[in-house]
């Protein structure tokens, strides 16, 4: 670890320090996950990470950040030994922390407070980061972002949603921001591991069109003013900074936008989400700046964000069908399990079937992304996927356990409400 | 991590895809129709595949996959993976004729996958049927009734054989017998039958409802006498390996049926395509709430076609690098028999008249992909499977 300190001097020792202190780390045994990251990260980003400095302390510019792409060849599935030890940090901090905060969250409908202690000491945004920026994304890992998702609602998806936002900020800073943008923001988030984001894109329309939208920008001097309104926005209450979808002159644009008296928010509680404290939220003339450059891909950026969404579903489920295993096989009826019969059994079967049928339209996807390769028609086939499978994995979830199932005794009845929303969401989160 | 199929048998995708294309449509519906005719045409095909296969990566269009190799641990894209890839541009061009090609069959699959060396060398080239189903057994294969009982150097094997795929056009047959029905499903063992031993008769062709180039043969055993040495693998009842050895058969060749399930329904899915093209948006870009029901039900279909290739090319990628597959390959055949299922009839349906006259090939996809649900571990053996390792049953718990 003191190698680590040593060579990670300057800028962004303070946080590191606070990481490297954390009981949380040995708690969890993440410390060697995440000395690995970093060890990594300093390893090849050491040389840019002083430059940074200087250049932040010199209030220059820093220039655009864009992640080189993946190469690949052949078929393959497996785990690089960094993603072995990131899902298995994951799932141990899925099934620690998330699981056992879980069920109140939702109950209260109120993100609880020490997870936001816990992102910070997992380091989730360093994730996120570029390395000229003191993070350890080398180039882009959108196969291990999603490989993060899923293990991570394995605990439950709604916290999971709501600990990756700014995370997803930060991606879609990483990914389309322009230089402009990176210069004041991404030092930002480097600068200050509080600073809380989200996504403000769904409209309270039915059959909600991404592409067709009410909130309008318009160009005003040197930056723009949304006017309009966004619903099912989480964590909007409390977060800092809002990337905003709008139209402008007829052709969709993303906004960055800051928190201010022109927005107001109205506390709109959905079926599931709860943890995640929705909001409608209403601008009125608010400040704008584009978030995007020549480059930007609205399509992408939406498709980056539901394979978010898509992974997600995909651990809840099998959250769902580990919880069922174990109901299937203690609970007795006519004298034997009722795991003994196949109307359960096959239900489970088809749980497993469908569950790896959604994770590989999603890797593919992720994959395909993170090589460079057009992935809009297998992000596009993911979620539809996943919409109707995870819902029906939600709804035999609580069939199997009956009327107890039914009850809030159990969890499958909070699953189901979560995953209704993967048909409903677009974007709010970024790979 | 890559999905994508690799570049190194992009070659051998698409000389497989030619020939469907030129060799295997044409003559789809006549072969259809002429059931039970042998379709001569496959004979010059066969020696092109049997040429290809003396290369290292060649089209397997059936079955023979080995799943020995060497001991190295990197990624592999191997054999299983390019048969399985020809398997699905073959079937895409017919079911029953890539049912029907010479060398090529299922047989050929046991002997790759037990065979001892010596009888690796002297079946090597034969074309080799599978014979496992009874009149009294089909998926419950630890039923066996046919029994072989040693006599000096040779094997009798006395039984009745249903279900034969080539079972009369084959140089052999691999047969599944008993050396003891008492002790269970650990003295079943394969025995290769060659064409033309005393004792063994062919008693009829089945008419069916799909894959009709394909002939299904019963056969019969009457004090049929081969050479001890046919016995493929170990002669000795071990009871905890035994009958395992000759399931494993299955992780192999479960993977390659979901790849003709794969096929199968690919030709149907791309038909539909064509004919609804003015509903469909080419670039995916109507959010699927905007899109008209018959592009609704023609996207969702895709989705479920892609995943199911996806968990096939899987189940195979684990076989090549010698991951324990049987759970993924069960998925595999699963999931891509009730897709190719549902898909290939559900064409039928929103192309209507069109779909159910004979004068597209839509009705014909939609009878030989039933098949594809069935042999080699119907839907429910496999969910059985499934279900039995999700929830650590044994088959006397969840039966």
């Amino acid at each position: 670890m003191n190698n680590m300190v040593n060579k990670a001097q300057g800028f962004g020792l303070s946080i590191l320090t606070k990481v490297a202190g954390s009981d949380l780390l040995d708690q969890l045994k993440l410390r060697k996950f995440l000395e690995k990251s970093l060890y990594q990260s300093s390893k090849a980003g050491f040389k840019t990470l002083s430059q940074t400095q200087k250049i932040l302390k010199s209030g220059q510019k820093i220039q655009r950040q864009r992640l080189p792409h993946q190469s690949k060849s052949l078929f393959d599935l497996n785990l690089t030994e960094e993603q072995q030890m990131t899902c298995e940090a994951m799932q141990q901090f899925a099934s620690e922390v998330l699981y056992p905060l879980a069920h109140d969250a939702d109950h209260h409908e109120i993100f609880p407070e020490e997870l936001w202690q816990y992102s910070t000491d997992l380091g989730l945004n360093f994730y996120a980061l570029p390395e000229a920026l003191g993070g350890v994304a080398a180039e882009q890992n959108i196969v291990s972002n999603v490989l993060m998702a899923q293990q991570l609602a394995q605990g439950d998806f709604s916290l999971t949603a709501g600990l990756l936002s700014t995370f997803s900020v930060i991606n879609a800073i990483t990914r389309w921001g322009s230089e402009q943008v990176q210069t004041e923001y991404l030092t930002a988030f480097a600068d200050d591991p509080h600073l809380k984001a989200t996504f403000a894109v769904q409209e309270a329309t039915a059959a909600f069109n991404p592409y067709q939208l009410k909130t309008k920008a318009t160009s005003n001097g040197d930056h723009y003013l949304i006017n309009g309104e966004k619903t099912l926005v989480m964590l909007g209450e409390t977060a800092d900074i809002y990337l905003v979808s709008a139209d402008l002159n007829g052709k969709t644009e993303v906004f960055i936008v800051q928190r201010n008296n022109t927005i107001t928010a109205q506390k709109s509680p959905a079926m599931g989400l709860k943890a995640t404290q929705t909001v409608n939220l209403k601008f009125n003339n608010t400040p704008a700046q584009r978030l995007g450059d020549d480059d930007f891909d609205y399509t992408a950026f939406l498709d980056l964000g539901n394979l978010m969404w898509c992974a997600m579903a995909v651990g809840t489920c099998e959250a769902v069908k580990k919880y069922c295993v174990q109901y299937a096989n203690e609970r007795t009826a006519f004298g034997e399990p009722i795991s003994h019969r196949q109307s359960v059994a096959f239900m489970i079967a088809d749980m497993a079937i469908e569950i790896d049928a959604m994770q590989m339209l999603i890797l593919n996807a992720a994959s395909l992304a993170e090589s460079g390769q057009d992935f809009h028609r297998e992000a596009y086939l993911a979620r539809l996927l996943c919409a109707e499978k995870s819902m029906k994995i939600g709804t035999d979830g609580v069939q199997i356990l009956g009327g107890h199932g039914f009850t809030k005794e159990h969890p499958v009845e909070r699953w189901y409400r979560d995953l209704r929303a993967t048909a409903i969401v677009h974007s709010g989160l970024h790979a | 991590m890559n999905l994508q199929n690799p570049k190194k048998f992009k070659l051998l995708i698409d000389q497989a895809h030619e020939v469907a294309l030129n060799v295997l449509r044409p003559i789809s519906r006549k072969y259809d129709k002429a059931e039970h005719a042998y379709p001569k045409e496959l004979d010059m095909l066969a020696s092109v595949v049997d040429g290809m296969n003396q290369g290292s990566e060649g089209m397997n269009a059936g079955a023979a996959v080995n799943k020995r190799g060497d001991s190295d641990e990197s990624n592999k894209n191997g054999v299983n993976m390019s048969t399985a890839l020809s398997i699905v541009e073959m079937c895409y061009g017919d079911t029953g004729l890539l049912l029907s090609m010479p060398r090529q069959g299922l047989g050929n699959s046991a002997i790759a996958a037990v065979a001892n060396d010596e009888q690796l060398q002297r079946f090597h080239g034969i074309w080799a049927a599978m014979a496992i189903t009874e009149p009294g057994c089909g998926s419950d294969s630890a039923a066996i009734r046919t029994t072989a009982i040693k006599d000096g150097d040779d094997y009798i094997l006395n039984g009745e054989k249903i279900f034969v795929t080539s079972g009369e056009r084959a140089d052999a047959v691999v047969v599944w017998a008993t050396l003891d029905k008492k002790l269970g499903r650990a003295a079943i063992k394969s025995f290769v039958v060659p064409k033309g031993t005393p004792g063994m008769k062919i008693e009829r062709l089945e008419h069916k409802l799909g894959i009709k180039a394909s002939d299904t043969a019963a056969i019969s055993f009457i004090d049929c006498r081969i050479p001890a040495a046919n016995l493929l693998g170990h002669a000795e009842i071990d009871v905890a390996k035994s009958f395992a050895g000759v399931m494993e058969t299955f992780d192999n060749t479960r993977p390659l049926v979901a790849a003709m399930a794969i096929g199968c329904s690919k030709a149907s899915l791309e038909r539909i395509k064509e004919i609804f093209k003015d509903q469909l948006d080419p670039e995916y870009n109507t959010p699927f709430l905007q899109t008209s029901n018959i592009a609704a039900q023609i996207y969702r279909m895709e989705a479920e076609w892609e995943s199911a290739r996806l968990l096939m090319l899987k189940a195979a990628w684990m076989a090549d690098n010698r991951k324990p597959n049987s759970r993924e390959a069960s998925i595999a055949k699963a999931k891509a028999g009730r897709i190719a299922n549902e898909i290939t009839l559900k064409c039928v349906e929103l192309a209507a008249s069109i779909g159910y006259n004979e004068a597209e090939l839509l009705e014909k996809w939609a009878r030989d992909s039933k098949i594809l649900d069935i042999f080699e571990g119907t839907q429910q053996i496999q969910q059985l499977i499934i279900a039995r390792r999700e929830l650590g049953k044994s088959s006397s718990e969840l039966k």
